[in-house]
């Protein structure tokens, strides 16, 4: 998972503020480099970097929106000269029941994941808050093993733990009194299948949103602890007219944050179950690859493309509002 | 205030529950690789393994291909790395030291392609390197992961440089020194935290990388990097859940030791460096 990629982001606004405001570096523009002579370098230096994003990410994106307004199948991948056909795929897709069955799964999909790890990531930074230094090293460390896990090595752990035969999560089920899980199937039906993803992509995502969240807890003044607990509040009241105020803007950063990278969440999903058994863990992304690796409909899948990236956009500028606003409550 | 006696109970068997729910699969992971097959399948699972064996990991290391897919994973990843870091250094240095028409912008759209939705863009970059005739080679994916890497060591290394006080620079000016040899002389050695901690970043993102591995190599068996060979572990190891789980311990062991040193060595390149500034 690319945590620190956009962890990175949330922290870059302070730097912008900086560059742009030091009076050091206005005046050494001024003094030591005359126009004529820097005029060239900064172009020059940042060519690779342009040109590398331009061909290999904006080219592919403008390729997409492009696609998307064509005809474009097998013979058209092969042969080249697409015809354009207006808005006829995203007529065809909204008019198709089973994209809307997509769109209804991948909120749901969203909503569980999301809400679960918010729920859990909460309580287990709670938790650390109130722990003792070694209980808290201990799991700490558990959660930044976990968070070290790769993607990909995490599914085929899931897949041997899930096992029907000698999983030991069918075990410790069945010795939970739950004959029914006795060498129980999990990726041959639908629910079973997206419970088992769900609980994967919390169990790997709990740890970011738990240790930001306990870093942002130890922020809190003890004071204002202090006050509210002679005041009488006690346990839910106590966050709930405390801690959940004071780091509303943290609580939101991180929640739009999994809500971003759960949407488009796709190795998981695609590694275990490819989207089956009967698509019932085909999320958007997963869709998208489906209609274009097995039906070669390019066009579909840059429509599809397209109204994720839309979705996407607007979950981020969500995700950039909140982030202003926390700079400018600073 | 001191917790109570049975608030410190709760919340002691909450922390051993959520550490055994953390690290169970890991250990389990490991645990199964090490343990012989019979006590792999059996009907109840041995928590504790009694017998230790290194079989598993002798078959892993005996699977087709396998010194290929890792030569494969080496290459794209510390080739993109390292092209990243270039790259991503030349243009820090021009948005923190130097002032130029575009400067804004620039950091706008590295900023933007930060955020960009990679899962998204599978089948037009399918479409695209198809047209490009550049589907089954290493370098597509290498080029390819260098751009989902570099927008972010672009923003970290320039937050860096604008960390380290510019008088030294221009000190080296002064004693003739030009831009460039100013920042290979002076800069990069103070930079040595940040190119670290951004290679490592570099170096876990294109290690994992499923998906346009999975997308742009397909032809070519010998072209497959590790996680996609991994996903497929049904084809090379069948049922052998020993075999398929050491070989996914050894595919996190370089992450695990990426981890170690990025808690250990950067901590301690950046005070060192911020003494000195």
């Amino acid at each position: 998972m690319t945590v620190p990629s956009e962890v990175a982001a949330r922290t870059t606004p302070h730097t912008v503020k900086r560059g742009a405001s030091s009076p050091r570096d206005r005046h050494r523009t001024r003094t030591n480099a005359p126009r004529g002579r820097t005029s060239f370098w900064p172009y020059l230096l940042v060519a690779p970097t342009v040109l590398l994003i331009g061909a290999v990410l904006g080219y592919p994106v403008v390729r997409n929106v492009v696609m998307s307004f064509q005809e474009f199948g097998l013979r058209e991948l092969v042969q080249g000269a697409p015809a354009f056909v207006g808005l006829a795929n995203y007529r065809e897709l909204f008019a198709d029941h089973v994209f809307w069955e997509v769109v209804v799964r991948t909120l749901a999909f969203t909503a569980v994941n999301v809400v679960l790890i918010m729920v859990l990531s909460t309580l287990v930074a709670l938790m650390l808050a109130r722990l003792g230094r070694v209980l808290r090293v201990a799991v700490m460390t558990g959660l930044v093993v976990v968070w070290a896990m790769p993607v990909i090595a995490a599914t085929t752990v899931w897949q041997w733990l899930f096992q029907s035969r000698f999983g030991v999560v069918n075990w410790v089920l069945v010795q939970l009194g739950l004959d029914q899980f006795q060498d129980y199937s999990w990726l041959a039906n639908g629910s079973a299948t997206f419970a088992l993803i769900v609980v994967l992509v919390v169990w790997q995502s709990v740890p970011f949103a738990a240790l930001t969240l306990y870093a942002g807890l130890t922020t809190v003044p003890a004071e204002l602890f202090e006050a509210a607990r002679i005041d009488g509040a006690a346990g839910w009241a106590l966050f709930r007219r405390i801690t959940f105020p004071v780091l509303r803007s943290l609580f939101g950063l991180i929640a739009s944050l999994e809500v971003i990278w759960v949407f488009k969440c796709f190795v998981q999903i695609w590694a275990i179950s490819e989207g089956g058994p009967n698509d019932a863990t085909t999320t958007l992304p997963v869709y998208a690859y489906q209609v274009a690796q097995t039906l070669n409909r390019y066009d579909l899948a840059g429509a599809v493309s397209v109204i994720t990236v839309v979705v996407l956009t607007i979950l981020l500028l969500v995700y950039f509002r909140q982030s202003l606003r926390q700079e400018t409550n600073r | 205030m001191t917790p109570r006696p049975w608030t410190r109970t709760v919340l002691g068997v909450a922390a051993v529950i959520t550490l055994l729910m953390s690290v169970f699969p890991v250990y389990w992971m490991v645990t199964t690789a090490l343990k012989p097959t019979p006590d792999i399948q059996s009907e109840t699972p041995q928590l504790w393994p009694s017998t230790l064996t290194l079989d598993h990991f002798a078959t892993a290391f005996a699977a087709d291909g396998f010194w290929t897919f890792w030569r494969n994973s080496l290459l794209v990843t510390i080739g993109a790395v390292l092209i990243a870091l270039v790259v991503a250094a030349l243009a820090a240095f021009a948005v923190a030291r130097l002032r130029w028409t575009g400067r804004r912008a620039f950091v706008l759209v590295v900023f933007a392609a930060q955020m960009a939705p990679w899962e998204a863009l599978l089948i037009p970059m399918y479409v695209v390197m198809r047209d490009a005739g550049a589907l089954d080679h290493l370098a597509t994916l290498l080029v390819v992961y260098v751009v989902i890497t570099l927008p972010f060591t672009v923003l970290t290394l320039r937050g860096f440089l604008e960390a380290i006080p510019v008088e030294l620079e221009e000190a080296a000016r002064v004693d003739g020194c030009s831009h460039l040899t100013a920042f290979r002389r002076i800069v990069f050695p103070l930079l040595a935290p940040g190119l670290l901690s951004t290679s490592l970043f570099g170096f876990i993102t294109a290690w994992n990388e499923f998906a346009f591995a999975n997308t742009l190599l397909i032809k070519h068996q010998d072209q497959r990097t590790l996680p996609v060979w991994l996903s497929s572990f049904g084809n090379t190891f069948g049922t052998d859940w020993g075999a398929t789980m050491a070989a996914s311990t050894l595919f996190m062991l370089p992450v695990l030791l990426v981890f170690a040193v990025l808690q250990n060595r950067v901590t301690g390149g950046l005070t060192a460096g911020a003494v000195k500034g």
